[in-house]
């Protein structure tokens, strides 16, 4: 049994490595097959001299192959070059930021879960009721609604008319609460639609009835067993939900002006950073694909019938 | 029952030829999800035959490789080893191309009469769409002809499929089958999913266009009351192995392995069911 | 009894089952939402492509400096001739709003097309053939999923710098892998259907078999998904827009807007306010417009 996890486990992390490797590929590519990026950063006034210097300095003189390997591997070193624009290391740049940006992430995550699982929950047991149809409607919004805007709005709310918060920048915890609401909306709409979907599919199993014949009280079943069955799905979305995560968190950081990873991608694309830019791009890649490993993992260990 | 038994074997006397050769087939499969090295035999070393106009069924439980052997024979299914001969071609010899030309000799009905048809295609627009794939194959009859066959009004040539019963949808299917004048007709479990009136019906059918055409029949079936009614010879299949064979009264009457002992047991009730309404 | 009368007895019986149920009036309800989804989003498109054609509505571009920043005609100081308020170049805002549409709109319909496209291709390749060209196609489409949008897009503009052109790109490069996820697993499972298999003993071609028989099966799902992506492409294109990634000015879309309205937030919160109503409501609708087709082709998927 341990064999078969083991190389169940193999077989994960080499599906992951691979899916890195595109990624990795799709953002060399991006970077250098549009366009060349010295004549973009130093426009069309530069002198041949300088632009040849630049180029050579950066490496992209070179055979497009010679330097797709030597990404590959200042990238797998962890060596992801300095910023044209800041002359410093870019992994400096990024792991001063960083922390910022995970504690962004991570509120929001927390708050969509804390919210997302219970109004699902509810307009699962509460099928096709008012409770059920006001927690899709909530649903709905949060997917259509830029997050961007609502930040904008959150902070013309509570900032600019009632004074309550501050509108931005870091700080303390009260520094947290708008932004972290902000990105929460989008993952907690996505978990509040699977949980209900998941939990109504739970709640129609046999073995529901059975524990309703039994006398057990809806509360009780919900806490007992549905939930736990409901969890897995949410786990996998959760995790799925990183990427879009990313890119809410990108257009939050700017409307709070929230000094993390984003605004300093944001920064380096106004300069025409690409290494930083692309810096920025890898760290997020592999984030992801990282953190969705982790997920399938666990999901095995949790439910063995998966290997 | 003895009726049908006097026929057929005035018909395989008349035309002995060899339609469908089987020897020491093999295929393999991968189990779905499973890792590496997690492979099993579905057809373990089967050998079979199948002449012209004759019925032979391939009996056994789900899982013990009888539809995997239909598909190897349709030439849809890849196999692993061992040598499938249609009408004297060996297809592991021949290429795609040439595959693809012998497939109208060899038509499979389903199971499911409707996930037979293309649900977006009415039945005229199927019959039209063969009719264009095989020109000179299927200009032997009209449409009307070819549904007055299957014993269907021709009213029903506009219907889809979902304006269709089980039984008229699975009339539709040999229908089609017979428009390519097939040598071989592959039943898969043609009517487990049929009402047992319409399931005699079914059968009768497909007797009659034995007689008529002289196609041979592979009937896969789990249903022993079914298998006795309509075939010449059986094959008894168990985990992808061929257990027993022979003359279907011979098998079904004196029985040698327990296994076959097995299924004719588990459904008397069936058979006595079936009798009533064939009578 | 002779053959063609059991058939007619056949027929007699069976009728009745085809005519108007429970389970109709149902699909009769799912279409009628459909229909009242589309209209207002059909008015919408009306509304932006008709109107500026008609002069009745001040020149987007015409800047008025002593007009700056004026409010909606509901507040103090607001007038019905400007009745949502000016910039802070003293644009009419009601008129930017309608311009703007035009452009956002185009790139929620291109941006699908580009999308979707290559998308079902791509998807119905990979269900159909399987074996390599599946696994190299099902990795790409989660090294897409790892990247998100945004990130694609910094790469590129990072590079290129941002125009129309840019947008378009990032729209295809982010939006076939979701596409083709979904037209791949509903490939893979018609492939199994036995209307396949009957077709393939027929001599039908590959080519054939996709293109006649899998496609027209699928247009169902290919029409939610063209939906969904409508959504998502007006989403990308105003934060892109919103993040200066985007439009730039002088075209006008409703980022672009949104954006502009951002640094005057404070002194003029209407100008961000009613872009981004603007593109919420639109979005709220394809995204209705979406759960009710969904349910229309195929009531089990539901999930709200």
């Amino acid at each position: 049994m341990s064999s078969s996890l083991a190389s169940f486990g193999a077989r994960k992390i080499g599906a992951a490595l691979v899916t890195l490797l595109l990624a990795l590929t799709a953002a060399f590519a991006l970077g250098h097959l549009s366009g060349d990026p010295v004549y973009n950063i130093l426009g069309p006034l530069a002198q041949r001299e300088q632009i040849d210097a630049m180029r050579a300095d950066l490496g992209l003189d070179k055979p497009i192959a010679e330097q797709y390997v030597t990404y590959l591997g200042d990238t797998v070193r962890g060596e992801l070059g300095d910023s044209l624009q800041y002359f410093r290391s870019n992994s400096e740049l990024i792991s001063s930021r960083l922390p910022q940006s995970l504690q962004l992430l991570v509120a929001a995550i927390v708050l969509a879960i804390l919210i997302g699982v219970p109004l699902g929950t509810l307009a699962a047991v509460k099928e096709g009721t008012w409770w059920d149809r006001a927690a899709s409607t909530v649903a709905l919004l949060g997917q259509s609604v830029p997050v961007f805007w609502l930040g904008l709005m959150l902070i013309l709310i509570f900032a600019v008319q009632l004074r309550l918060l501050p509108s931005g920048q870091s700080g303390g915890l009260d520094h947290l609460i708008l932004p972290a609401i902000t990105l929460s909306l989008l993952p907690l709409a996505h978990i509040a639609r699977l949980t209900r979907a998941s939990m109504a599919e739970v709640l129609a199993e046999p073995y529901i009835d059975a524990a309703r014949a039994r006398g057990l009280s809806t509360r009780r079943i919900v806490g007992l067993h549905a939930l736990r069955n409901a969890a897995l799905p949410v786990l996998t979305v959760t995790a799925l939900q990183t990427g879009v995560l990313l890119s809410g968190a990108v257009a939050v950081e700017y409307v709070y002006s929230w000094p993390g990873l984003g605004t300093l991608a944001l920064e380096a694309v106004q300069f025409r950073d690409y290494t930083l830019a692309q810096a920025v791009v890898i760290v997020g890649a592999v984030a992801f694909v990282v953190l969705n490993l982790l997920v399938d993992l666990l999901y095995v260990v949790v439910d063995p019938r998966l290997r | 029952m003895g009726r049908d038994a006097d026929t057929s074997a005035a018909v395989t006397a008349a035309s002995r030829e060899r339609i469908v050769g089987v020897s020491d087939l093999t295929v393999v499969h991968q189990r779905r999800g499973g890792g590496r090295g997690e492979r099993f035999a579905a057809v373990d070393g089967v050998s079979l035959h199948l002449d012209a106009g004759e019925v032979v069924s391939v009996v056994g439980e789900s899982g013990s490789g009888k539809t995997t052997l239909a598909m190897a024979l349709t030439a849809l299914g890849a196999h692993t080893s061992g040598m499938v001969e249609l009408l004297g071609h060996d297809l592991a010899r021949l290429s795609q191309r040439q595959i693809r030309a012998l497939r109208p000799e060899v038509q499979v009905i389903f199971q499911d009469p409707h996930g037979s048809l293309d649900p977006r295609q009415s039945v005229k627009a199927g019959f039209k769409e063969l009719r264009g794939l095989q020109p000179q194959r299927t200009s032997w009859i009209d449409d009307a002809g070819l549904l007055a066959q299957v014993r269907l009004s021709p009213d029903l040539l506009d219907r889809y499929p979902h304006q269709l019963s089980g039984g008229q949808a699975q009339r539709v299917c040999i229908a089609r089958a017979l428009l390519m004048r097939p040598r071989v007709l592959v039943a898969d479990e043609p009517t487990s999913g049929l009402d047992v009136s319409v399931q005699a019906e079914v059968l009768r059918l497909l007797l009659e266009l034995r007689e008529s055409t002289g196609v041979a029949i592979l009937f896969i079936s789990h249903d022993l009351s079914v298998v006795r009614r309509i075939s010449d010879r059986v094959y008894v299949m168990r985990r992808g192995r061929v257990i027993e064979q022979g003359a279907t009264q011979a098998v079904l009457d004196a029985p040698q392995e327990p296994y076959t002992r097995q299924l004719i047991a588990a459904v008397p009730g069936r058979t006595l069911r079936t009798a009533q309404v064939a009578a | 009894m002779s053959a063609t009368e059991s058939t007619a007895t056949e027929l007699a019986a069976v009728t009745p089952a085809i005519a108007p149920s429970a389970a109709t009036a149902r699909r009769i309800r799912r279409s009628r939402a459909v229909l009242w989804l589309s209209l207002p989003l059909a008015f919408v498109a009306l509304v932006v492509i008709v109107v500026p054609l008609l002069g009745v509505l001040p020149d987007p571009h015409r800047q008025h400096l002593d007009q700056t920043l004026l409010p909606p005609f509901f507040l103090d100081g607001g007038s019905m001739s400007h009745p949502l308020g000016t910039d802070k170049l003293g644009r009419d805002l009601l008129s930017r709003l309608v311009t703007g549409g035009r452009l956002t709109l185009l790139i929620g319909l291109v941006g699908t097309v580009v999308a979707i496209v290559p998308g079902t291709l791509i998807g119905l390749l990979a269900g159909y053939k399987r074996g390599w060209v599946d696994t190299v196609v099902s990795r790409f489409i989660e090294a897409q999923l790892a990247l998100p949008f945004v990130l694609i897009a910094l790469a590129i503009i990072a590079n290129r710098g941002s125009s129309l052109g840019v947008l378009i790109v990032v729209l295809a490069l982010t939006g076939w892998a979701p596409c083709a996820r979904v037209v791949r697993a509903e490939t893979m499972a018609l492939r199994e259907r036995q209307f396949v298999l009957g077709l393939r003993a027929a001599g039908a071609s590959s080519a054939r078999i996709v293109l006649r028989h899998v496609l027209p099966n699928l247009t169902g799902v290919i029409v939610v998904l063209a939906t969904l992506q409508v959504g998502t492409a007006i989403l990308v294109e105003s934060a892109l827009s919103f993040l200066n990634l985007g439009i730039q000015p002088p075209d006008i879309s409703w980022g672009q807007i949104l954006a502009s309205g951002r640094e005057v937030l404070t002194q003029a919160w209407w100008i961000s306010t009613f872009a981004g109503l603007a593109i919420t409501v639109v979005v709220l609708l394809v995204n209705l417009l979406g759960d009710a087709l969904l349910s229309h082709y195929d009531p089990k998927k539901r999930k709200f």
